[in-house]
């Protein structure tokens, strides 16, 4: 399909497609037709909708998901633990909604910050141009190239309170949540910042920009008001993308024992026992992983589905 | 070429510069120092006793003051001692680094093997059931936690089917089939964890390749297809999947450590995790500054590659 224009071949061909001809609608059908897509965004609003409900469930089954029983550890799957219990006695199935919490939540705030940091970056370097769009390139190539894993280790392993954190702060038990988030945001706007910036480019120069300047409007008004709209599709796609990511690198830190620390759980952290248990309870080592499979995977797909649907290009 | 690859060597070396000197900074805001590790193996250590240590040291110097005296002995060769080897640091490094270069060089060819064909299968015929299962491998290999990969793998094939030892190393001067066994479980998860992403650049790339018109051209004057495609687009699609992979290197490096942690590996990446857990801070610093080295130079090599398979790029 080409650009909508004026003339009646392209109308009639609207017509012919249906009813929905507003920008909106042809990407809602483009997306629609992405089974794939449709799918995996259905997986994932039911594992939110799990997570969401992890107190219901835990009232409906009647025992806290803390709640250590080691007379009842490694228990097969039962009417009252209907996954089983972990190494401690504690119900799988609420440990695993629980977790979920966290890994999706982790997933979802620390993409949003670097989508943030990677536009702000991205329009400034890409409109700006200079030094700054210099040193962002290196900087850039620098993160892509380097042996990320490790460095990250020892990020994460740094003592807060010889950054001068509070006492209290650095020691608290949500402390692991903060850091992970920061740390990942920290290496994880760069991608957004390259897509942003190489968008900005091409937009700068296109017709609307120039008129718009010429109308006086100052630096602050283009970036936000003319190009910011026009270089979202990236970004969203590019963001989807990088949850998935974000959730793996998250799952690896946590099951080091970098990550999420206990006793909140995640994913990664409650398979970091696993490895001594796969013996006499493979249950412990395949479930979260399977979770985490699932969802990376669906949010990959996700983004697939959304850059078919918005990039223009791939319509064949 | 040689002018170009000394000016690429000299650029390493700054980087390898700036990195050591941040590298020693965040081990510095690692939780304890060398004193408190004494003290807590000799408590009868008193406060007194460990500000004089400290002073002796040079521990209660500025960090910059500390890192030129670092740097100052690592020129002379002089890396430190290991606290957790008791062994100069290179020492224990040295065949490390061997172990990880066979570990990473053995899933990088086979899963350059794997995916170099398979790509290329489905970006000759689009949207059929090949390419649909190409594309779903490629999905699942990007999206699959590695260290979960590695626990299925273990579970599967030490302990299901009992055929192959569940991690560690061959003991010294075994046989060639023993360190094969020892090396097949790491080398199929890393290649496993490596294959997606580059199934999906050899498919992309392949599909852009075929859509040239050089393409049309050499099908024009009557070329076969088998030369049409290993001569004309497989030839082309590399060169962007070059660069690519060579970017994807650090990536490669992360792998390589979480497979070793798995499998107790003795390579450079359990050695830096390791090195890191156990405050063995000499360890920890050569350990990530060699992983950066390798991760630089193999860049290098890859930009070499490139302009190999491009006569059309000049270095000078």
């Amino acid at each position: 399909m080409t650009e909508p224009g004026p003339n009646t071949l392209t109308a009639e061909a609207a017509q012919a497609l249906g009813p929905a001809r507003s920008p909106a609608g042809i990407l809602w059908r483009r997306f629609l037709e992405h089974r794939l897509a449709l799918g995996s965004l259905l997986v994932l609003i039911l594992f939110a909708a799990a997570a969401l409900a992890a107190p219901v469930i835990e009232q409906l089954l009647g025992h806290d998901a803390t709640l250590v029983d080691l007379f009842n550890a490694k228990q097969p799957a039962s009417l009252a633990h209907p996954l089983g219990t972990d190494e401690l006695g504690r119900d799988l199935l609420l440990r695993l909604l629980y977790g979920g919490r966290v890994s999706l939540t982790v997933g979802l705030v620390a993409a949003l910050c670097a989508a943030v940091i990677g536009t702000a970056v991205g329009l400034w370097a890409g409109y700006f141009g200079g030094a700054a769009d210099a040193l962002l390139m290196r900087l850039t190539d620098g993160v892509i190239a380097l042996p990320l894993l490790p460095l990250l280790i020892v990020l994460a392993a740094i003592d807060l309170t010889k950054l001068g954190l509070p006492e209290a702060l650095a020691t608290s038990q949500d402390v692991s949540l903060y850091r992970i988030v920061v740390l990942i945001a920290l290496v994880g706007w760069t991608t957004v910042a390259r897509l942003v910036r190489g968008a900005t480019l091409s937009m700068k120069t296109r017709e609307f920009v120039r008129a718009a300047r010429a109308l006086g409007a100052g630096a602050p008004r283009i970036v936000l008001v003319h190009i910011l709209p026009n270089v979202v599709s990236p970004i969203i796609v590019a963001t989807t993308l990088s949850i998935g990511n974000i959730i793996l690198l998250e799952s690896v830190l946590s099951f080091l024992g970098l990550g999420i620390q206990p006793p909140i759980a995640s994913w990664g952290n409650m398979l970091t026992n696993a490895q001594e248990l796969i013996w006499d309870a493979p249950a412990l080592a395949i479930y979260p992983g399977l979770l985490i499979f699932a969802t990376v995977i669906a949010f990959n797909f996700l983004g697939d589905g959304l850059q078919d649907a918005l990039d223009p290009r791939a319509v064949e | 070429m040689l002018r170009y690859i000394a000016q690429r060597l000299s650029e390493s070396a700054l980087v390898l510069l700036i990195m050591s000197f941040v590298i020693y900074g965040l081990i510095g805001l690692m939780p304890g120092d060398p004193i408190d590790l004494m003290i807590n193996a000799d408590p009868k250590l008193t406060a007194a006793d460990a500000a004089r240590l400290r002073a002796l040291h040079g521990l209660d110097r500025p960090i910059w003051e500390r890192y030129l005296t670092w740097l100052g002995g690592a020129m002379q060769g002089d890396f430190g001692f290991s606290r957790l080897h008791s062994r100069p640091v290179l020492e224990i490094l040295w065949p490390r680094l061997g172990t990880t270069v066979i570990l990473m060089g053995l899933s990088f060819a086979l899963a350059l093997l794997l995916a170099v064909p398979a790509g290329l299968l489905a970006a000759l015929k689009p949207r059929s059931w090949r390419d649909a299962a190409v594309n779903v491998i490629a999905f699942a290999g990007i999206s699959v936690p590695p260290f979960w990969l590695a626990i299925l793998l273990i579970i599967v094939f030490a302990v299901l089917l009992g055929w192959l030892p569940a991690g560690g190393m061959a003991p010294r001067g075994a046989g060639l089939g023993a360190q094969i066994a020892h090396l097949a479980l790491p080398v199929a998860t890393l290649t496993l964890a490596t294959l997606g992403g580059i199934l999906r650049f050899v498919r992309a790339a392949a599909m852009e390749a075929l859509r040239q018109d050089y393409v049309r051209t050499a099908r024009a004057k009557g070329l076969g297809e088998r030369q049409v495609v290993l001569g004309h687009v497989l030839r082309n699609a590399m060169i962007p999947v070059v660069t690519i992979l060579a970017l994807n290197f650090g990536a490669l490096f992360s792998g390589a450590l979480i497979t070793e942690t798995m499998f107790g590996t003795l390579g450079m990446g359990k050695t830096i995790y390791d090195s890191i857990l156990g405050n063995d801070f000499n360890l920890a610093l050569v350990g990530l500054l060699l992983a950066t080295l390798t991760t630089l130079l193999a860049n290098l090599l890859a930009d070499i590659c490139y302009a190999w398979l491009d006569p059309r790029i000049s270095y000078d």
